[in-house]
């Protein structure tokens, strides 16, 4: 393999990183405040929808990205609902909002658009399109660093440069300011939140609701900026995969960026076998590829050192008795 | 704590719950432009308007009545198996291989060796994740769903290579002739008259209903349902009674992929006679809505599993004569789901004040 293939890989390996990172950071805000979320697929799946919807109707993929986080504010609140306020099974809720999307998605894209579930094809505006980072023409020619910074840094869309900065954004939420220790707090011990004071209702719902806006823009990015709009179960497991990346973190935003960026090399190598035979010197079957992410989520989760979650994940928070 | 009597919570909150996921469906289909009072009438008249649509219905249900059993079952030990759609496709691919090269003499022997490949098929695909769930303490959620994936891709390997016969299509050759089990037409036909005409409805029913007894008597009559009760309850209790946890995780998972996995013989063996891609056709997944629904119980599964046969049924109607996609009831699957399952206090809250106002009264 030679170094314009390899950066070529590097450069894939961020574009498909950039929605699991997305969706992992917002499982990370829910998962820590105590709120277990396997509806990270559906509502990336909604906010893909509604965002290509609206960015085709609208031309503006501004409008389409606003209408993508709403959609997926909508399946957050309804999770905070099922999960905070009325104490049902966080997971039930999860799979419901899983299967919500699934189909909403499609029987309303077909009522729309008349496509078979799917919304037209998104150019122009109603695109997020590649940013070239200043001096990256100029720089291209320089050996080694001016490939890369042409090549690997320069040139993705905005939405790409967003998920990277929420890393050490959230990290510093998480770690460096009082609504994130109360955020950790509460995934670990409410009572104690709430005996200094503190809602813990409000903490989880806010915590919901930071989840419901990442989701949002991961969806988006998936139909406006990886794809050109949406098709049916465009999502395609990443939810899952996101999810089991932040397991992998062990709830930690910089783990996390890392953990996902191994993904996204994973389904980097599905798209280029050719890259891989070249490599390895044989052809590893497409389907294995395929599966690759998830095999190694199965193997990561079961065979690599025990990950310990938040201690009151996945329970209500009962005030009273 | 009992704020209710016990016909509240084994009827009455269900049917509520149905009702607003029906009440929510019916705004869907009117916001997308049709007539909730025609697509209903439409869909009993496709499901139960003739022994046609019944005979499909029934097939749909006893899917369901499979997939149903295996959620419910794992539930009993507070275990959440949503690979039921993986350890189907596996089940699925057991009946294939079976079916294709043992020369079965008769199909009452070829049902009892499919159903046994089925059962072992999809009880080894559930064998991995109960296995990390017990011994490594990985998530079985995560898990069960990346082996429906893995079992997607896997039977996608074997439709396009080994199993597939000569053609373009990524499926098995047809079945030999003595494995075909007899349809409800075959077994309902009496001289002049014929019931179920060309619906795919079969013997496999009977096997289901038969798995219903069974799953009722593991879990209510012998000392193994027992433990998997005291399991799901109280983890710590259940272990200081001398249960072993690993033995009852293993178990229970293992029974669980194995009624899973049976479901196979009636949509590959009955109803296909060939195994194609993608044979489960979301089952599984529905497996998860009948077992909420039917409170994890194997006669509520069963009613449960009716009642999603005939939303198929009448779905695959409504997408031959209106706009509506099939994917409608997917949406009506998850409103189940979430009304049944996570939302259950909203319904239950305000009747137990209802009762204990009633009772004071």
């Amino acid at each position: 393999m030679d170094f314009a293939t390899l950066l070529q890989m590097l450069d894939a390996t961020l574009r498909l990183a950039t929605p699991l990172l997305l969706a992992c950071l917002a499982g990370l805000y829910s998962e820590r405040a105590g709120i277990f979320d396997i509806g990270l697929e559906g509502k990336m799946l909604a906010a893909a929808f509604m965002s290509a919807a609206v960015a085709y109707v609208t031309g503006n993929v501004w409008l389409g990205l606003l209408a993508g986080i709403g959609a997926s504010m909508v399946l957050s609140l309804i999770h905070g609902l099922a999960s905070i306020t009325f104490r049902g099974n966080q997971l039930i809720s999860g799979v419901a909002i899983n299967f919500l999307a699934a189909g909403l998605s499609v029987v309303v894209a077909q009522s729309w658009f008349r496509q078979g579930g799917r919304t037209p094809q998104l150019s122009g505006d109603a695109r997020f399109e590649p940013i070239t980072l200043p001096f990256a023409e100029q720089l291209q020619d320089v050996q080694v660093l001016g490939a890369i910074y042409y090549e690997l840094i320069s040139g993705h869309t905005i939405l790409v440069y967003v998920a990277l900065l929420l890393v050490p954004i959230t990290w510093w939420v998480l770690y460096r300011t009082r609504f994130g220790l109360r955020l950790r707090a509460v995934g670990e011990n409410p009572a104690a939140v709430d005996t200094a004071g503190v809602s813990v209702v409000g903490l989880r719902f806010a915590a919901v609701a930071i989840c419901g806006v990442l989701c949002g823009i991961a969806g988006a990015y998936l139909a406006t900026a990886l794809q050109a709009g949406f098709t049916k179960d465009m999502s395609a497991g990443r939810g899952y995969i996101a999810l089991a990346a932040l397991i992998f973190a062990k709830w930690r935003p910089w783990y996390a960026l890392y953990s996902c960026l191994l993904f996204g090399f994973l389904q980097a190598m599905a798209l280029r076998s050719d890259v891989v035979e070249g490599v390895i010197g044989f052809a590893l079957n497409a389907q294995l590829l395929d599966v690759l992410p998830f095999i190694l989520v199965v193997v990561l989760t079961g065979f690599v050192g025990k990950a310990t979650g938040p201690k009151a994940g996945g329970q209500a928070y009962v005030k009273e008795r | 704590m009992d704020a209710m009597p016990k016909w509240a919570d084994v009827i009455l909150i269900p049917v509520i719950s149905i009702l607003l996921a029906a009440i929510l469906s019916a705004l869907v289909i009117l916001a997308i432009g049709e007539n909730p009072w025609a697509a209903l009438k439409l869909m009993v008249d496709g499901a139960l308007g003739s022994t046609y649509g019944w005979g499909y219905t029934i097939y749909y249900a006893t899917n369901f009545i499979f997939t149903g059993l295996a959620v419910a079952l794992a539930s009993q030990a507070k275990l959440f198996n949503i690979g039921g759609e993986g350890q189907a496709l596996l089940g699925g691919l057991g009946v294939a291989i079976v079916c294709l090269y043992v020369p079965w003499p008769h199909w009452t022997l070829a049902l009892l060796g499919a159903a046994a490949a089925a059962a072992l098929f999809g009880a080894a695909w559930a064998a991995i994740p109960a296995f990390l769930q017990a011994k490594r303490g990985s998530h079985i959620v995560i898990t069960t769903i990346m082996f429906n994936f893995i079992a997607a891709a896997l039977l996608n390997y074997f439709l396009i290579g080994a199993l597939k016969a000569p053609g373009m299509e990524p499926a098995t050759a047809k079945f030999p002739e003595p494995t075909h089990l007899p349809s409800f037409q075959d077994m309902f036909n009496f001289g002049d008259t014929t019931f179920f005409r060309g619906a795919p409805a079969n013997v496999t029913f009977f096997v289901a209903i038969a798995a219903c007894v069974f799953v009722w008597a593991l879990v209510w009559r012998t000392r193994l349902g027992y433990e998997i009760r005291s399991f799901g309850e109280s983890e710590s209790a259940a272990k200081y009674a001398g249960i072993n946890p690993t033995k009852i995780i293993m178990v229970t998972m293992l029974i669980s992929g194995a009624l899973a996995g049976m479901m196979a013989i009636n949509n590959v063996q009955g109803e296909a006679e060939r195994l194609v891609l993608n044979a489960a056709e979301g089952a599984g997944f529905i497996g998860i809505a009948v077992a909420l629904m039917g409170r994890n119980h194997p006669f509520g599964v069963l009613l449960a599993a009716l009642l999603f046969g005939f939303l198929y049924q009448g779905g695959a109607e409504l997408a031959l004569w209106t706009s509506i996609p099939r994917e409608l009831i997917i949406v009506i699957q998850a409103l189940v789901i979430l009304f049944t399952g996570a939302l259950d206090n909203m319904v239950r809250m305000p009747l137990a004040r209802l009762f204990l106002s009633l009772r004071r009264a």
